[in-house]
């Protein structure tokens, strides 16, 4: 028998509860059935719900209760990089000549607007040592997919049309080899070494005079910082392929290193990651792209710049691979990162890369004995254990993640990267205090200590949640995906 | 006094604690493995870090200089408007269990997020009259590229007809995914602001994999969707049907004119214009492509004591888990916007939604009579929702210009995306115009064209 706890809105409904109030309409008014075949005039009104506006308030109160995020405790999810979200950010993206003005309206009326993006586009170029960057791309997977599209470009333009390869590590996120796809290329995977870094003899073996482009994170997904980068580069450029660096983990090395400066030639980065603006619950996020000063011209369209005291958009780029999104990319998302970097400076955002990286080690070196880890070097950011030590227990690591919520943490990520078995991939951030961090360790030393006498609370967690284990299964096999009216 | 870094709380001390835990000496250690030839050896050149009140001040200033929808009575839309946004929308996408949350990968701390996403999913099928829609998307022009990926992919047919009376950037878009894909745009033209339908019929044969219109279209007309259908109803090609999904308030939904996926932004639901972005994209399409879907599905199922919960599920088709394989490469949505979106039209509810989409149709009727009463040519003579196409003596530009000093914002050049309709001017009228503006507006207009 199924319960709810907890209505949907359109249970709430009730006829002739309004929970607006629009403008007067003070117009005279025409008959439409004069003016619109009636075809196209809507019969029946869609079923919105009809709720007072306390009723609207309560409602969403009451989710936002059942829902967890940075404000309400530790999030050290791998690869996902959930620091705080400053506040005046928030408040700076809101106010009214940044959010209430229009795309299409004329450059010289949005001078303060095209002002920030300029100087985040620069900073940008500071930060990566990369030559130009746009701001157009939606999120990191879309900057991949322009990016990929720009080298596709660029190797067409040099009659290179065999170049059909992007060579991938085994380790990387699934949007890498998602996106060569997008952009017509067929992925090829380069094998991680027993250091947990690309095998230097497989990717020579990988690439050739197919290769497009080799993509890499760098710090790599297990948290590792590839020593080997100029050799990769050489390898790479040697055979005529670019090489693509994804931004994911650009927290663990502002300020220390460049991708410009390693030899990357197309780099995104994910301004909702290491530049604080926040995941919103899945979205949005923003994905700008830099390029080398060779592969300039293959941005996408229009791109911010200054002429004399005047900022301009320009959209004449004959080699441009294109518009790979309305408008200006995600301004206010943007605003939110440029904040940050003008709160933070060089010498805030290069702390804020130390106490990244500072904060990961503390906490690996302190579970290191407890939880295989397989590689045993420094990490940067973030670093990869192993529960295979208490999967023989017969407490796996999805146990593990479920009981950290009994504890009142967001879990870190789990089973991935995929060459790790059991993962668990723990990503402080440098905004969390020590306290938290030893408080998150204890609570996985007391699970581990929960998997040897009493299994079973580990195995059955969560048991302080609003809904215990779902059953995913079902949902997939009999999809429900929208509420059902009775008719 | 050296600088403070409010966002960062680890103290001289705890800092020598972890070092010690760790075994090292110094932080620096812990970069060794970064070879020196690559190492920065200098501070980045960036403006040195603001305090608070400061930056506040600085950017305060700098935003003031732009001219806003606030400031200046807006006509402008093409694929952007100024509409009314309840008060509660932005009180409730402000509370931080929302906004700083991640994708809610686990259901047993993420209901809430997930039963929001549950119950947009369910508004955007009512809207469209859709069996199924999903999470949300970047935008409605990425959601358009997705529709046609997924329709060419399904038909395994590389040609693609899209109306030329589509948004220009959407159709910009396309083309920069279809040649991704290797897909082949054929742009079926536009007549009289319309799909031509002679032109459509002529196009059409078994080698095409869908047919792609915007409802109503990019000059504000109401495209005749059950016409188009007719032609494509019984063949494979798919019906692609990109709608603004507050014009559904008042239009037939392309879910009963026989769509096979609609598409769309629902900017027009609580989220401001923000110089274009972050809007939200919607795609809704019918049972039988569900597992084409691209982006993030919520579902309904029960936890171990039975009781109704939510999940992301049919996660098999995406890129965490297929790779390569995945229906699409897109990872986040837009679940602030979405959430967003759905307070707005759980605030609207039934009838403010039908009573908004009636007051644009009304308005925008109102301010062409007003125009063609005072001698400035309309353009087209099909039905129009909330936009219509004036001609102008002068440049769009110019009358625009003196517009802004009369205090208003005027409407979309459309010289600028074609030659043909140089000197004429996209113009919304929403629910947010009174009276006066547009009687105002139609006035000055009507000066900037004497005067010429």
């Amino acid at each position: 028998m199924t319960t709810n706890n907890h209505p949907l809105l359109f249970e709430l409904s009730k006829q002739g509860r309004v929970s607006y109030s629009l403008p007067e309409l003070d117009v005279e008014e025409t008959d439409l059935d004069s003016i619109v075949d009636s075809t196209y005039l809507r019969k029946e009104s869609p079923e919105l719900p009809e709720i007072s506006e306390l009723q609207l308030i309560r409602h969403y109160t009451n989710l936002s209760k059942r829902n967890y995020g940075v404000d309400s405790g530790f999030y050290p999810l791998g690869s996902c990089t959930m620091k705080y979200n400053p506040k005046l950010n928030e408040d700076v993206a809101r106010l009214e000549g940044l959010s209430y003005i229009h795309p299409y309206q004329s450059t010289e009326t949005v001078q303060g607007a095209l002002a920030i993006m300029y100087d985040l586009q620069t900073s940008f170029e500071e930060i990566t040592g990369m030559h130009r960057f746009t701001l157009q791309t939606a999120a990191g997977a879309h900057g991949e997919w322009a990016g990929l599209m720009m080298i596709r470009a660029f190797h067409e333009k040099n009659g290179d049309h065999q170049r059909t390869k992007v060579v991938i590590p085994d380790s990387a996120h699934g949007t890498n080899p998602a996106s060569a796809a997008v952009a017509g290329f067929d992925p090829v995977t380069v094998q991680t070494n027993e250091q947990g870094l690309v095998d230097l003899d497989d990717l020579r073996r990988v690439v050739g005079n197919d290769t497009a482009a080799l993509m890499l994170t760098n710090p790599n997904t297990l948290g590792l910082f590839e020593k080997e980068i100029t050799e990769i580069a050489k390898i790479v450029h040697g055979s005529g392929g670019k090489l693509y660096y994804d931004g994911a983990n650009l927290n663990a090395i502002m300020g220390y290193t460049r991708p410009g400066d390693m030899g990357f030639d197309v780099v995104h980065l994910n301004l909702h990651k290491t530049f604080t603006g926040p995941h919103g619950g899945g979205g949005p996020g923003s994905g700008p792209v830099g390029v080398s000063k060779e592969m300039e011209e293959f941005l996408p369209s229009p791109i911010v710049n200054k002429r004399e005291d005047m900022y301009v958009l320009e959209h004449d780029r004959p080699n441009s691979i294109g518009r790979v999104k309305p408008y200006f990319g995600n301004f206010g998302i943007n605003v939110r990162a440029y904040t940050y970097i003008r709160t933070m400076g060089a010498e805030g955002l290069k702390k804020a890369s130390t106490y990244a990286v500072l904060n990961a080690n503390y906490i690996m070196r302190r579970l290191e004995s407890t939880f295989d880890l397989p590689f045993t070097q420094h990490c940067k950011h973030e670093f990869v254990l192993s529960g295979k030590k208490q999967k023989k227990l017969g407490v796996r690591t999805l146990d593990i993640a479920k009981r950290l919520l009994d504890y009142g943490y967001h879990p870190p990520t789990i089973y991935f990267p995929l060459n790790v078995a059991e993962a668990m991939m723990i990503e402080p951030t440098e905004t969390e205090s020590k306290e938290t961090l030893d408080a998150f360790v204890d609570a996985l030393l007391s699970i581990d200590q929960e998997a040897k006498e009493q299994p079973e609370l580990v195995q059955e967690a969560p048991h302080t949640t609003v809904v215990k284990r779902m059953d995913e299964t079902l949902a997939a096999r009999k999809p429900i995906v929208k509420y059902e009216f009775e008719s | 006094m050296g600088m403070n870094f409010r966002y960062l709380p680890m103290t001289k001390q705890d800092e020598q604690d972890m070092l010690q835990t760790i075994g090292i000496s110094s932080t620096e250690d812990l970069f060794s493995d970064i070879p020196k030839e690559i190492r920065l050896t200098r501070e980045l050149n960036l403006t040195p870090p603001y305090s608070e009140t400061k930056l506040l001040n600085e950017l305060t200033q700098l935003a003031n200089k732009n001219v806003t929808t606030k400031s200046h009575a807006s006509f402008l839309g093409a694929g952007v408007y100024d509409h009314y946004i309840p008060s509660v929308v932005d009180h409730i996408i402000s509370r931080s269990e929302f906004y700083t949350a991640y994708t809610p990968y686990q259901p047993e701390i993420s209901q809430g997020e997930l039963q929001a996403i549950f119950e947009f999913q369910t508004m955007i099928c009512q809207l469209t009259a859709m069996d199924i829609a999903n999470s949300s998307m970047y935008d409605g022009a990425t959601a358009l590229a997705e529709a046609m990926t997924i329709s060419s992919a399904q038909t395994k047919r590389k040609k693609v007809l899209v109306s030329k009376a589509i948004h220009p950037e959407s159709l910009e878009v396309m083309y920069t995914y279809a040649n991704g894909h290797d897909l082949e745009i054929i742009e079926i033209p536009e007549k009289n602001g319309m799909t031509d339908s002679v032109e459509l019929a002529s196009l059409l044969d078994e080698t095409v994999s869908s047919v792609i219109v915007q409802y109503p279209n990019f000059f504000g007309q109401i495209e005749p969707l059950a016409e188009i259908n007719e032609m494509i109803k019984d063949t494979k090609t798919m019906f692609v049907v990109s709608s603004n999904p507050l014009s559904l308030g008042m239009l037939t939904p392309p879910g009963d004119l026989g769509a096979d996926f609609v598409v769309g932004d629902t900017q027009v639901f609580g989220i401001p214009a923000q110089y274009g972005g972050p809007h939200c994209g919607y795609f809704a399409t019918k049972k039988k492509w569900m597992r084409k879907v691209p982006g993030r599905l919520v579902g309904q199922t029960v936890d171990e004591d039975g009781q109704r919960g939510f999940v992301l599920t049919l996660q098999a088709r995406e890129q965490h888990i297929r790779r390569e394989k995945a229906t699409s490469n897109i990872c986040s949505n837009q679940a602030l916007n979405a959430l967003a979106s759905s307070v707005a039209m759980s605030a609207l509810g039934k009838k403010g939604l039908k009573e908004m989409a009636y007051q644009n149709m009304q308005k925008t009727q109102f301010a062409k009579r007003a125009f063609q009463n005072s001698g400035v040519p309309i353009l087209f003579d099909g039905p129009m929702f909330n936009e219509f196409v004036i001609q102008l003596k002068d440049s769009v530009s110019n009358v625009n210009h003196r517009l802004l000093e009369k205090g208003m914002l005027g409407g979309f050049d459309l010289g600028k995306i074609d030659a043909k309709y140089e000197k004429c001017m996209l113009v919304a009228v929403t629910e947010m115009r009174t009276k006066e503006e547009i009687e105002n507006f139609v006035k000055e207009v009507g000066e900037a064209n004497d005067n010429q």
